[in-house]
């Protein structure tokens, strides 16, 4: 087997991730449109006090970005894995590691930067201060990705299974726990103008020890789900 | 073959297992027994009342232990799937799966017993505070463990997916823990170590005594559902077929 270099493999899945996702338009805008329709829910549920609103923000914008998120994490290996593309790309040679970096940067790419450039709406929707509008964008930049990198752990160990999706939600949201804390935290401090880098910095240590780690885990889990 | 390979080899083995820990379970639970006993006896009816929580504090015999088994037995289930998944031991996957209800089952019994206590000492059945938050975590990723188990039709397959979760799981426990208490605290400080004002002697030996007693429920509970795992898996191989031939 001629052994191509890892960046080329890198590359070249992640090209092929985008022009997959361009083609399915469509299927990739349902988990955005799932987030707009949840936040607007909210203001219906509890009343529409601008107080309220701003008061529970934090929570909510994270919230529908946790579950828009895992509603996208089903898809992340399903189809690759139905028709057989999973084992060619195990048997390719390349790392398996490396593969899992590479569809999880692709799926962060399609969705969870639209619900980075999403937010400033839902923090207008939502009556949050403008004071929080930037660092809960710092947040979403920051934890986006982990959500990706964890949630492609719980994708690989449900992905043969017929009905994964709702066990998915169970397996990845407790481990989603810590982000949603340091985040909604973050945010909340900023608006009424305490110091929030503690915050932002806990949750990139996060983000780099999931960048390290999970890949492996979800390459086990990969290789698990294909024996 | 050098003694320690060779018990391991042997450890591995089902129907070894099997005959061996039929042998150790009755002792396992007879110790249970007699520390039960001695532990609530001191607990309930020597140990003295605390000054201030009065004979509520004596709940504390069973939630202590309880939630120290609880997170126990999820880092134990991480180590030996670890070990599973690393060195393909079967006996481990079983051991790892077999851990899970018990561990959920403490998790739920400090749970109950935590907010029979709060509700006289803090007004209120259920508080968001930190230690409760992350115990109830701590049953939401057994509940994770257990229902990836069971969504595998294959035995084995299920037991390697359980357990990668559960290693994946234990990064995050410690994680989980110190976000949620710094996050809101109204538990009280462990009263070990430290410089709280500590225990009584009074009030800490039934505690061990419980907190060992609770050791010796999980060793006979957890090859229990383990033999019968195997029994389950291995329904067609010889060994369980000339046992039931045996049995008649």
């Amino acid at each position: 087997m001629s052994a191509q270099s890892a960046g080329t493999a890198f590359s070249a899945l992640l090209r092929r991730d985008f022009l997959l996702a361009y083609r399915r338009r469509a299927e990739l805008l349902q988990p955005l449109a799932f987030l707009l329709v949840v936040t607007t829910l909210f203001p219906l549920g509890v009343g529409p006090s601008p107080q309220l609103l701003a008061d529970i923000a934090p929570g909510v914008i994270w919230i529908a970005a946790l579950l828009a998120t895992v509603l996208s994490l089903d898809s992340l290996f399903r189809s690759d894995f139905e028709d057989g593309t999973l084992e060619q790309m195990v048997l390719s040679g390349q790392s398996l590691s490396l593969i899992a970096l590479s569809r999880i940067v692709a799926h962060w790419l399609v969705a969870g930067l639209p619900i980075v450039l999403l937010s400033p709406l839902l923090a207008m929707w939502m009556n949050l201060p403008d004071e929080g509008l930037s660092v809960l964008i710092e947040s979403l930049i920051i934890g986006t990705p982990v959500l990706s990198l964890i949630g492609a752990i719980g994708g690989a160990l449900t992905v043969s299974l017929k009905r994964g999706g709702q066990l998915l939600s169970l397996l990845v949201f407790p481990l989603y726990v810590p982000l949603l804390i340091l985040a909604t935290s973050a945010v909340s401090a900023a608006v009424v103008d305490l110091p929030y880098i503690g915050q932002l910095g806990l949750m990139t240590a996060y983000l780099i020890t999931t960048l390290t780690l999970a890949p492996f885990a979800t390459a086990a889990a990969l290789k698990l789900s294909l024996s | 073959m050098n003694p320690i390979m060779l018990f391991i080899h042997k450890t591995g083995s089902p129907p070894w297992f099997y005959q061996k820990t039929g042998y150790l379970i009755p002792w396992l639970w007879a110790i249970f027994l007699v520390l039960t006993a001695i532990g609530l006896y001191l607990g309930f009816v020597k140990a003295p009342v605390d000054y201030q929580q009065g004979t509520t504090v004596r709940i504390m015999y069973l939630h202590v232990p309880s939630a120290w088994m609880s997170m126990m037995i999820y880092g134990f289930m991480a180590i030996m799937g670890f070990i599973a998944l690393v060195w393909r031991i079967r006996m481990l996957e079983v051991l790892v799966i077999s851990s899970a209800p018990v561990g959920a089952a403490f998790t739920m019994i400090a749970l109950l017993t935590g907010s029979m206590w709060g509700r006289p000492m803090w007004g209120t059945f259920w508080v968001w505070d930190a230690r409760l938050t992350s115990e109830l975590v701590l049953l939401f990723l057994y509940f994770g463990v257990i229902a990836l188990y069971n969504a595998y039709d294959e035995p084995r397959k299920a037991a390697r997916a359980a357990s990668l979760l559960s290693i994946v799981g234990a990064f995050n426990l410690p994680i989980i823990y110190f976000s949620v208490e710094w996050w809101n605290t109204l538990h009280q400080g462990s009263s070990f170590g430290g410089d709280g004002p500590g225990i009584h002697p009074e009030m800490l030996w039934p505690l061990l005594i419980m907190a060992t007693a609770v050791k010796f429920f999980y060793g006979a509970n957890l090859l229990t559902r383990a033999r019968l795992t195997l029994l389950k898996q291995d329904h067609r191989k010889r060994w369980v077929q000339d046992l039931v031939s045996e049995e008649h």
